[in-house]
């Protein structure tokens, strides 16, 4: 069968160095991916196409694009799949990270990320003479989380990157995470400590992109959220992201629903003038517009409140 | 066609025009609705951050509710109904899980037996209410108008929650509905995006990048206006707007209209009725442009 592929193109030694998209038709299988409908058209139609793979079996990670807009693994996707009806797949590299050539991107700020949080064990006290025994169901928690076969994937569709190169990243933050959590690690809490500086576990989104593109099941977002428990736990608590958390559980055990106005000012806090003032514009203009929720003590709870209230009693941990 | 409606903290606060034109236009469609009004929050995934079991309860609080009038939940928040659509599948998917959560919920005397449905507005217009239906109430042509969708991270995401596998067309529903008013879709990569309202009190800096991007970017692409169905997306692309602004050396100037803002400007409702003039960037220029005296 025929599919038809449109192909973002670059070559940074070209004269004229531009992106361009490019229409190929591949020959393929119906079982085919659409690494291997690229494959065929670097055999048979243009062999300057500049893709990256190896194992072809969502091992290796090398083939990490973006198809029809969602970044992905080239070989774990079916043509089928993506082109039912016989479309036209839009197959660009991963974005996020530099473009080399064509579809293969630059992997080196991935990596350096991946360093950032000291990707190894850091065991304490004395070395044993042998390995570092725990019992099995210690670890049962990390083997999601050592399934990552470092793709890129995430990283490529990560909205808080997008916008801030500074981030860590769903992929490290993952990473910190398989270590911070793991039983013979003695260095969590400096990693802890780490992890919530700007740049760290606060900074996401919880978007559900790294979670959604995934193929391998990691859900760094989740991770992300984990590590976010354990610093509260660990006393990392003079955070905005922490005090978010903790001022929006309150307010929905004293209320049932949220205090918008008073859950952002004590996620500011209530002396940290300069930031409240930056944000009276806006608070001005929303009551102007008649649409300023009333905080406490005008923000009136919902019937049954005392409800809400025995189920956090039951169920709360205090941080 | 009778609906549990849970409005969300939102909708009852910084957004009071989604509430009320929720019920302008549900009341034009025939949609009975019955508020959920001891209904809790959600959680929002940010409760469930440091508790998912918390959340879990108040959710499974919130379905025995619906659960106890017999009818299906009407949400009219992406965040809602993307949180409500994880925790149910938690709660139906593990029986053990579910008689856990029952023994909390049994001391209040209740108890969730896992036949609760959750449906955001979106969802019901389309598949309920039906295409063919809605075109007959489609009165007054915006035909002119240029508008962007913007969904709101928890109305994709994660997709085995939100029963994309039964209804693909799910993922398209925005641009059938701006369509079916006979508005120009404006489609661009930042529908599917972050608008940044999460992190607005942690990192305001990124957040408003996030604003200006994706305003901008639709913008830039001509619309005359952008669709939202969630209120948490409305806060931030709206009410930031301003501020994202001084980002861009041209300003951005994109007003943001609610779902059912946009679907009753459609069906000729009274701009006033619909809280128009609620919205922090005005929409009045737009509309004129559709015809529409604000």
């Amino acid at each position: 069968m025929q599919v038809k592929l449109k192909v973002r193109r670059y070559n940074p030694e070209a004269e004229n160095p531009v992106a361009y998209q490019q229409e190929f038709t591949a020959e393929v299988e119906a079982y085919s991916s659409v690494l291997d409908a690229l494959m065929y058209l670097r055999e048979y139609v243009d062999d300057s196409l500049a893709v990256r793979c190896s194992c072809r079996g969502a091992i290796c990670g090398s083939c990490g694009v973006r198809i029809n807009g969602q970044a992905t693994l080239a070989c774990k996707t079916k043509v089928v799949s993506v082109a039912p009806h016989g479309e036209t797949i839009t197959v660009e590299p991963m974005g996020n990270m530099p473009v080399l050539k064509d579809l293969v991107t630059d992997m080196k700020p991935f990596w350096d990320k991946v360093r950032q949080v000291t990707p190894w064990l850091q065991p304490e006290g004395l070395e044993p003479e042998g390995e570092y025994v725990v019992p099995p169901e210690s670890m049962t928690h990390l083997n999601g989380v050592m399934g990552c076969i470092m793709c890129g994937v995430c990283v490529s569709d990560c909205t808080a990157l997008e916008v801030d190169s500074n981030f860590i990243g769903p992929a490290a933050l993952a990473k910190a995470y398989r270590f911070a959590a793991d039983p013979r690690d003695g260095e969590s809490q400096e990693r802890l400590r780490a992890l919530n500086e700007y740049g760290g576990i606060w900074d996401c989104t919880r978007c559900m992109e790294c979670v959604e593109v995934c193929p391998k099941g990691v859900a760094p977002m989740d991770r992300i959220m984990a590590l976010r428990e354990k610093a509260m736990a660990a006393g990392f608590t003079n955070t905005y992201g922490a005090r978010h958390a903790e001022a929006f559980s309150d307010s929905v055990k004293e209320g049932g629903r949220l205090d918008e106005t008073m859950l952002a000012i004590r996620t500011i806090g209530f002396f940290n003038v300069p930031k409240l003032l930056s944000m009276a514009p806006v608070a001005l203009r929303a009551l102007v517009h008649r649409k300023l929720p009333m905080p406490s003590p005008f923000h009136a709870p919902i019937p049954d409140v005392h409800q809400v209230q025995r189920i956090f009693g039951r169920l709360e941990k205090k941080l | 066609m009778k609906y549990a409606f849970f409005p969300g903290c939102v909708a009852r606060g910084g957004t009071p025009e989604l509430y009320m034109s929720t019920v302008q236009v549900c009341r034009g469609l025939g949609i009975e609705l019955e508020e959920m009004v001891s209904a809790s929050c959600t959680g929002a995934g940010v409760l469930q951050e440091k508790n998912r079991k918390l959340g879990d309860t108040l959710n499974a609080r919130n379905f025995a509710l619906a659960e106890r009038i017999g009818l299906p939940i009407m949400t009219i928040c992406s965040t809602c109904q993307g949180v409500m659509s994880q925790a149910n599948k938690r709660l139906r998917e593990d029986a053990g899980y579910l008689a856990e959560i029952n023994e909390v919920l049994a001391e209040e005397g209740l108890e969730y037996k896992g036949t609760t449905e959750v449906k955001h507005l979106l969802w019901i217009l389309l598949e309920d209410v039906g295409v063919e239906a809605l075109k007959r109430h489609v009165v007054r042509s915006i035909k002119g108008l240029r508008i962007a969708p913007f969904y709101g991270c928890y109305m994709l995401r994660p997709s085995d929650a939100l029963g994309f596998g039964e209804r693909p067309e799910r993922q398209h529903a925005l641009e059938t509905l701006i369509a079916l008013v006979g508005a120009e879709v404006v489609d661009f990569p930042g529908k599917s995006r972050c608008c940044g309202f999460p992190i607005l009190t942690i990192n305001e800096r990124n957040s408003l990048r996030m604003v200006a991007k994706h305003t901008g970017e639709a913008k830039d692409l001509g619309a005359d206006a952008m669709v939202t169905p969630c209120p948490l997306c409305h806060l931030n692309l709206d009410g930031f707007q301003p501020k994202a602004a001084k980002q861009r050396p041209t300003g951005i100037d994109l007003p943001i209209l609610h779902l059912p803002q946009m679907l009753g400007l459609a069906m000729g409702m009274d701009t006033e009725a619909l809280g128009l003039k609620r919205n922090i960037v005005s929409p009045k220029k737009a509309l004129e442009k559709a015809g529409v005296q604000m």
